[in-house]
């Protein structure tokens, strides 16, 4: 350890020095401040940039499962290959009661029709769903307004639930909740509205520009249609593949088809979008972290440079310093602590001036889609971990090289040294 | 004190081998004052990095205080140095940005002396030197003869056995260069043993004993009669 003597000596040393190459430790001071701003903007767009990722990977659901259809591709118990499966309600009721690993489980049936409010139409997608589907799916309604429930099922109610494009395309400003619309000549009465969301993954179009409204409903409307998929959350994330198992098991010995029969039906787990997009996520990071840290690298060589001719202009005193029995570390630590001071100098100008810059840009009015999946640049305690470990590491490698160097002087030469 | 046997130095100059130092034998007891003179070129300061454990021989013996040198690592050697010999230059060698009392208190920095007693043992020996009231000052805020009385201090700051001094007179009007080789009197009055490297004539005459040099050999060394 230095001792606060020592460390006073190193200010002291530092700022003699800044006085004999002022222009030049100002530059190299500016070069890490720069390099700093660099890693810190990097990595704050990445951790924004993992935060909207999270968000929007969130837009289709979190840890579930959506299973369709499928068709056989092996014969089984003397049924032919080729046939098709498709899902009935009892299907639904089945798994639900069978399976203890699933926690929820919703019907999705879909039609295509218009949707009509006054002299406007749209043509939308209109889902028979259950009331687990609104959190499932993350389709969250807007204030005021509500999600189909389980009295509206029970009693076929004619209520529909409009996603938020689909609401502002028909009702313009206006607030839908407790209007009519006409779907097929007959009234539904709007429920509610959902929350604005960004979604990365998604089936069959963005929840936006979709209306739900309860699946018996549906069932007495399209009485022909049959259900399209069905959407279920494991009891926990860790339970999806014993969930998506038992699903295979308990459908296969009802329809008859061999259980490792993969294309008999179509799952999509989540989870495993979610462990895609955090790696990617996390390699965006990395990648930016490392642009970043080989900015910094330069100012390092700029501080490295300078330690090197203040240890050329401080030979001599070097020598005298060994001479009053210096000993190595004590004649190598100023160096790296002067190097140190250098490159924390800069840092803490740059990271003051990225922190800046980061607030500047959460307060532009930035809209639209692109910036919802980009994100605003966000310092974590993270990044700032991470800068201050790359700033820290170049900083002791800048002075440890020419410190050493110093600790290679031979103090009978450089006494004589004029 | 210092027992030396048969010292070499060879410097290797390129392809050129320069023996700066062919066989010394050199006994220094306590309390002597040695005065090593000779020619330029003739091995004195070569001599001298040897004594001050700044350079190690190439063959020979060199025992300090009871410890022998030869074959230690730098930082044994920077101990050695550090606890036994204190060092008086030509041009001072303070450091600029330190003040007189930062530059007496650097070898108990270096031999890990804790704060109050290195402040206090500087303040004690600046004012043995006659410098009390010069303790903040900065090098370029005191003269030639007051810049070697820091170096001085510094030099006797941590109780050496030896004081090796490099022409301390060189850069120095002549009224400040007999003023130190007044104070270098006294502290052999006080008992210090001192080894000067020296030119002058005046100074050879003040010393205990006078050891000549030329090429790398002593040609002669003589005691005053006490």
């Amino acid at each position: 350890m230095m001792t606060r003597a020592e460390i006073a000596l190193v200010w002291r040393l530092f700022r003699s020095d800044a006085e004999h190459n002022r222009k030049r430790i100002a530059l190299t001071i500016l070069a890490i401040a720069w390099g700093t701003l660099s890693i810190v903007l990097l990595l704050s767009f990445g951790e924004g940039l993992k935060r909207a990722f999270h968000k929007t990977k969130r837009g289709l659901g979190e840890s579930i499962g959506i299973l369709w259809p499928g068709a056989t591709t092996r014969a089984h118990m003397g049924l032919p290959s080729g046939r098709t499966i498709s899902f009935t309600d009892e299907d639904a009721g089945i798994l639900k009661a069978r399976i203890p690993e699933i926690a929820a489980l919703s019907r999705e049936y879909a039609v295509r029709r218009g949707i009509t409010h006054g002299a406007k139409t749209v043509n939308a997608r209109i889902r028979g769903v259950d009331p687990e589907f609104g959190p499932m799916r993350n389709v969250i309604p807007r204030a005021g307004g509500r999600f189909v429930n389980e009295r509206d099922l029970l009693e076929k109610r004619r209520v529909i639930f409009l996603g938020d494009e689909l609401a502002t395309d028909l009702f313009g400003r206006e607030d839908p909740v407790g209007r009519t619309v006409l779907v097929n000549q007959s009234a539904f009465l709007v429920v509610g509205v959902m929350q604005p969301k960004a979604m990365m993954g998604m089936y069959s179009g963005p929840d936006k520009g979709q209306a739900s409204i309860p699946a018996t409903t549906f069932k007495a409307v399209y009485t022909d249609v049959r259900i399209g998929n069905m959407v279920y959350r494991p009891v926990t994330p860790e339970a999806g593949d014993v969930a998506k198992a038992q699903i295979y098991r308990v459908l296969a010995s009802k329809y008859h088809f061999d259980p490792e029969d993969e294309r008999a039906l179509g799952v999509w787990d989540t989870r495993e979008d979610q462990r895609l997009v955090d790696n990617i996520a996390l390699g965006i990071q990395m990648f930016l972290g490392i642009i970043g840290a080989l900015t910094l690298f330069v100012g390092g060589m700029g501080v490295a440079n300078i330690m090197y001719a203040v240890v050329k202009e401080r030979t001599r005193e070097i020598g005298v310093k060994m001479a009053l029995g210096a000993k190595v570390r004590q004649i190598m630590a100023p160096f790296v602590l002067e190097a140190l001071l250098m490159t924390v100098i800069g840092g803490v100008l740059g990271t003051l001036v990225s922190l800046g810059a980061i607030a500047v840009i959460a307060a532009l009015p930035l809209e639209g889609e692109a910036f919802a999946f980009l994100g605003r640049p966000t310092f974590s305690p993270g990044v700032a971990f991470a800068t201050a470990t790359v700033l820290g590491a170049i900083g002791t490698l800048a002075g440890y090289f020419p410190a050493r160097r110093a600790a290679a002087v031979n103090p009978a030469v450089s006494l004589r040294y004029e | 004190m210092i027992r030396m046997t048969g010292i070499r130095k060879v410097y290797a100059t390129g392809r050129v081998e320069v023996e700066a130092l062919r066989g010394v034998d050199l006994h220094i007891g306590a309390n002597e004052y040695v005065a090593v003179v000779g020619p330029s070129g003739s091995g004195k300061s070569t001599l001298m990095n040897v004594i001050g454990c700044l350079d190690t021989p190439t063959s020979g013996e060199y025992v300090l205080s009871g410890d022998a040198v030869a074959g230690l690592d730098r930082n044994r050697l920077a101990e050695i140095r550090n606890r036994h010999i204190g060092f008086v230059f030509q041009n001072f060698n303070l450091l600029p940005y330190a003040t007189a009392l930062e530059n007496v208190e650097l070898p108990l920095l270096f031999g890990g002396v804790p704060t109050r007693e290195r402040s206090e043992r500087a303040a004690e020996m600046l004012a043995r030197v006659g410098l009390a009231d010069r303790i903040d000052h900065r090098p370029t805020e005191l003269s030639g003869g007051q810049m070697q009385r820091v170096a001085i201090a510094r030099a006797l700051v941590n109780r050496p056995a030896i004081v090796l001094a490099d022409e301390p007179t060189g850069n120095l009007d002549s009224g400040s260069g007999h003023a130190i080789v007044e104070l270098f009197a006294e502290l052999h009055a006080a008992g210090q043993t001192i080894v000067m490297i020296t030119h002058d004539a005046g100074i050879a005459k003040v010393a205990t004993r006078v050891v000549q040099i030329r090429d790398g050999q002593i040609v002669d060394d003589r005691r005053a009669a006490a």
